[in-house]
């Protein structure tokens, strides 16, 4: 039993209307695939090669029309989906998702939970080789670098696109009354959306990483929104992606608060 | 290098406000610059790209007549930051505007040929501005039929105009409101515009229709005309997608390969039928 | 017909310091942390050694991403325009690739069609191009399939092919003649040499394509090539023929700029009237529209392709869309 034989039969026997996976792409590259029909199961892969988050395309319209769908499930994945379920975006009855070696049916979100726990997160050596440098730098030279980062950002949206966690019909970028942030792609435009998009994630980013993943030039966003999680967690004790029955830290209230200001 | 800049607007002074409807006004627009002024021209069913300077521009037809000179009127519904900025001007106040744009009304084809304009809400001003033409070219046409609706009476725009079309003997004019937007007093008819031009039941006999109004009532009326024998040639209508050039380089108001800034915003039904649906 | 002539690898220096000497800016491919970018260089030192394509095409050269039409200042009942001048800085592109160096006729055909855009002509005309034809490809270039070719000469003034010791030097145009003319000794007699490029293989039938979507609109395809894509701008950010464009302003009160920014017709927004109607509402209407104006559009309005086959949008597609692969498979039956 692998995942196309596990898609095969969820298929055939009516129990979702989609599975999205994996499949190959362009030079030995992994992309998302929708399969609606059994006997395209046998496109799938589910590999190391696999990165993108598919829970990205869970809170589509499109997606939302179908019904109940499986995901094949990186740990990555699985806290999209949890925080989505926190965030009332996804319903647990409205995605199977299919982790480990993509036969591992989870289908609650105590499921996924229990799953998760078994699962280590590590950080990329290459991210890790970055915040170990930022971590050296002072904040001047803090700021320098992310200037010179920003600077390359063509303001695509492929990173906010691309988020699991940037579902928003309407974004803030797309305002215009006011204009909160302009859109023009210069120094000033690509700061303040990079800003606005941190905090925006702060207490809700499930650390996958594919926003920098998406980033055509190569900008390490995703260290941004990381960090404004690892933040929240060190100020609330509490990360994104943990739980579907999680609070927003940052809009959560609670009597034994510790801060006064609210009392 | 000779070449200008094509995105450069021309200053215009507000020398007339009026308030057609809620949140619609009309603008009566004078070039500041003589030169520009007399420099100046267009025809009907031609468009502008109009400026409020510090919010952007938006893109309307030119709803006075050419024939009217020394000035042009724009008339326009507040729904965007644009027009927002726009409603919130004062006679007297400037603005800017590149124009005029686009494709026109083949007005002098008509000549010996009667007119039925039917039009709703807020895209009667494209009519008006063909219709104060041939009205100003009266004896070039035969019968000039106008069939104006709107949501309710408070809805009508030009309603002075609408009052001077009323009093004109060489003016058919039939204006409706839906159902519910009727007041006391009422003496217009009251009911949808698809089924007010059945009952009305024009002879397509050598008949020009032009049709403007929301997507709704143009797809419910232009099934009404073809039953009653009107050949996609003979209709006429314009096309109003989101444009930031105005000069079929910013590719956003294409549908299909047709540029509504370029290759419109008039087209016929005979031509709609050509182009896929992008509108 | 071109004059050929042989470019020693060691006579970049002497046509590099001619070049800056003139007072050129040269932008060419660079290697930062493994990315290429196109970055203004002042020696061939600075250039990447073995490089593909740079990420970004080099229509920013001619079309930045962020540019000024016109400021103004607003007063009581009064409005100043001040017109903008671009900035054309006398700019040489080296080191591009010959799809990318093809692509901006694509961009001159909207730009100057029935009315002429001042801001990418100026910068056209103090732009010359010395491209330097393919000796190797990845799985994403198809420019041989859209009419181009890695030794193709359209769009450079000069195009160099690499050989033995140096490049084969192809002198195209007056501004190719005018470059050389300005280090005539670094351009030697040409022994002969021999033009070798890879060998980029025809993916798909480009006519037949064309022709195919003309009773194509409404065919389901679209929408199951779009299932995945997430309607970013990365693929028209980053293609060398995408010239679509938005006009925004910034302004305070007393004045501001109204700048132009490049935009894509992926986006939801990019269509979107005022009133919240869509005529593109779904993304597989909005891959649609990119295929078809480069592909059906472009064909019928300017007689040629809105495409040159560079890879670039494949290469920066989040979730692999590919474009050789989806057209190849809308040129069929």
């Amino acid at each position: 039993m692998d995942l196309r034989e596990k898609s095969r039969q969820l298929l055939e026997n009516g129990d979702v209307k989609a599975v999205i996976g994996y499949e190959r792409g362009t030079m030995g590259a992994r992309r998302p695939a929708f399969i609606r029909k059994a006997e395209r199961a046998d496109r799938l892969v589910f590999d190391e090669a696999c990165a993108q988050n598919l829970a990205t395309y869970l809170t589509r319209p499109e997606v939302r029309k179908l019904g109940r769908v499986a995901v094949a499930a990186r740990p990555d994945t699985l806290r999209a989906i949890l925080q989505l379920m926190a965030e009332r975006q996804v319903k647990e009855e409205n995605v199977l998702a299919l982790a480990g070696d993509g036969t591992v049916e989870l289908g609650t979100a105590q499921a996924i939970e229990e799953h998760l726990a078994t699962c280590a997160k590590e950080l990329p050596a290459r991210d890790r080789e970055i915040l170990d440098r930022l971590s050296r730098m002072d904040r001047a030279q803090r700021w320098a670098f992310w200037q010179a980062e920003l600077s390359r950002c063509v303001k695509c949206y492929a990173c906010r696109n691309s988020c699991p966690m940037c579902y928003c019909g309407h974004c803030t970028m797309d305002c215009n009354r006011p204009q909160w942030v302009p859109v023009a792609s210069h120094a000033l435009g690509n700061l303040e959306y990079h800003m606005v998009r941190a905090m925006h994630l702060a207490g809700r980013c499930v650390e996958c990483g594919d926003c920098g993943r998406a980033c055509p030039v190569g900008i390490p966003i995703h260290l941004l929104t990381f960090n404004c999680e690892e933040s929240v967690h060190l100020q609330f004790g509490q990360r994104a992606g943990a739980s579907s029955k999680l609070d927003y830290a940052l809009s959560t209230f609670r009597p034994d608060d510790k801060e006064s200001f609210i009392r | 290098m000779t070449d200008t800049n094509i995105y450069l607007p021309h200053l215009m002074r507000i020398a007339k406000i009026t308030q057609e409807a809620p949140a619609v006004k009309t603008f009566r627009l004078e070039f500041m610059d003589a030169a520009a002024a007399e420099a100046f021209s267009f025809e009907t069913g031609q468009f502008g790209l109009y400026s409020a300077f510090g919010e952007g521009e938006s893109t309307f037809c030119i709803a006075s007549s050419p024939t009217r000179k020394g000035y042009i009127e724009c008339t326009f519904r507040e729904a965007g930051r644009v027009t927002a900025a726009l409603a919130d001007k004062e006679e007297g106040d400037v603005v800017g505007f590149r124009g005029p744009y686009g494709n026109r009304f083949p007005i002098e084809q008509w000549k010996g040929k009667n007119l039925v304009f039917i039009a709703g809400g807020i895209a009667l001003p494209p009519l008006r501005s063909v219709i104060w033409n041939c009205l100003d070219l009266r004896d070039w046409f035969k019968d000039i039929t106008i069939v104006y609706g709107a949501r309710s009476v408070a809805d009508l725009v030009y309603k002075d105009e609408l009052k001077e079309w009323e009093a004109r003997p060489d003016v058919n004019l039939v204006v409706t409101v839906d159902p519910g937007g009727d007041v006391p007093g009422w003496t217009g008819k009251v009911g949808f515009v698809p089924p007010v031009v059945e009952a009305l039941n024009p002879s397509p006999d050598n008949t020009v229709a032009l049709v403007c109004g929301p997507p709704i009532m143009i797809k419910l009326t232009l099934p009404v005309l073809a039953k009653l024998g009107f050949s996609p040639e003979a209709i006429f209508t314009t096309l109003e997608n989101r444009m930031k050039c105005g000069l079929g380089k910013c590719g956003r108001c294409n549908t299909g390969s047709s540029y509504v800034c370029k290759d419109g915003p008039v087209y016929t039904l005979e031509q709609l039928n050509s182009l896929p649906a992008e509108y | 017909m071109a004059d050929n002539f042989f470019l020693p690898q060691a006579s970049l220096d002497t046509l590099f310091a001619a070049l800056t000497g003139d007072g050129r800016r040269i932008l060419a491919p660079t290697d930062r942390d493994g990315r290429t970018e196109l970055n203004p260089v002042t020696s061939p030192g600075d250039v990447a050694k073995d490089y593909l394509q740079t990420i970004l095409s080099a229509k920013e050269a001619a079309f930045p991403k962020v540019e000024r039409l016109m400021s103004f200042s607003t007063g009581a009942g009064s409005v100043d325009l001040k017109d903008a001048e671009p900035s054309a800085v006398p700019t040489v592109l080296f080191g591009i690739r010959p799809c990318e160096a093809s692509g901006f006729k694509a961009l001159d055909a909207v730009f100057n069609w029935d009315t002429r855009d001042r801001f990418f002509n100026a910068r056209m005309e103090a732009l010359a191009v010395i491209g330097i034809g393919c000796t190797r490809k990845d799985d994403a270039c198809f420019c041989t399939s859209v009419g181009g070719g890695p030794g193709s000469t359209s769009g450079s003034d000069i195009l160099l092919t690499p050989v033995e010791g140096g490049f084969l030097a192809e002198v195209l145009t007056e501004k190719g003649k005018a470059m050389a003319a300005l280090a005539p000794e670094a351009f030697k007699a040409d022994p002969g040499l021999e033009k070798k490029v890879v060998e980029v293989p025809v993916a798909f039938d480009q006519p037949g394509l064309t022709k195919r979507l003309k009773d194509r609109f409404e065919d389901g395809i679209w929408v199951e090539q779009s299932l995945r894509c997430v309607g970013c701008g990365a693929c028209a950010f980053v293609c060398p023929t995408c010239v679509c464009f938005d006009i925004v302003e910034e302004a305070d009160a007393k004045g501001g700029h109204r700048l132009r920014t490049w935009d894509s017709c992926g986006g939801h927004m990019f269509t979107l009237h005022a009133s919240g109607h869509n005529p593109r509402e779904t993304q597989a209407q909005r891959w649609r529209q990119r295929v078809y104006h480069k592909f059906s559009y472009y064909p019928e309005r300017y007689d040629m392709l809105g495409c040159v086959g560079c890879g670039k949008c494949t290469r920066a597609c989040p979730v692999d869309m590919n474009l050789q692969e989806h057209l190849a498979e809308a040129a069929q039956a």
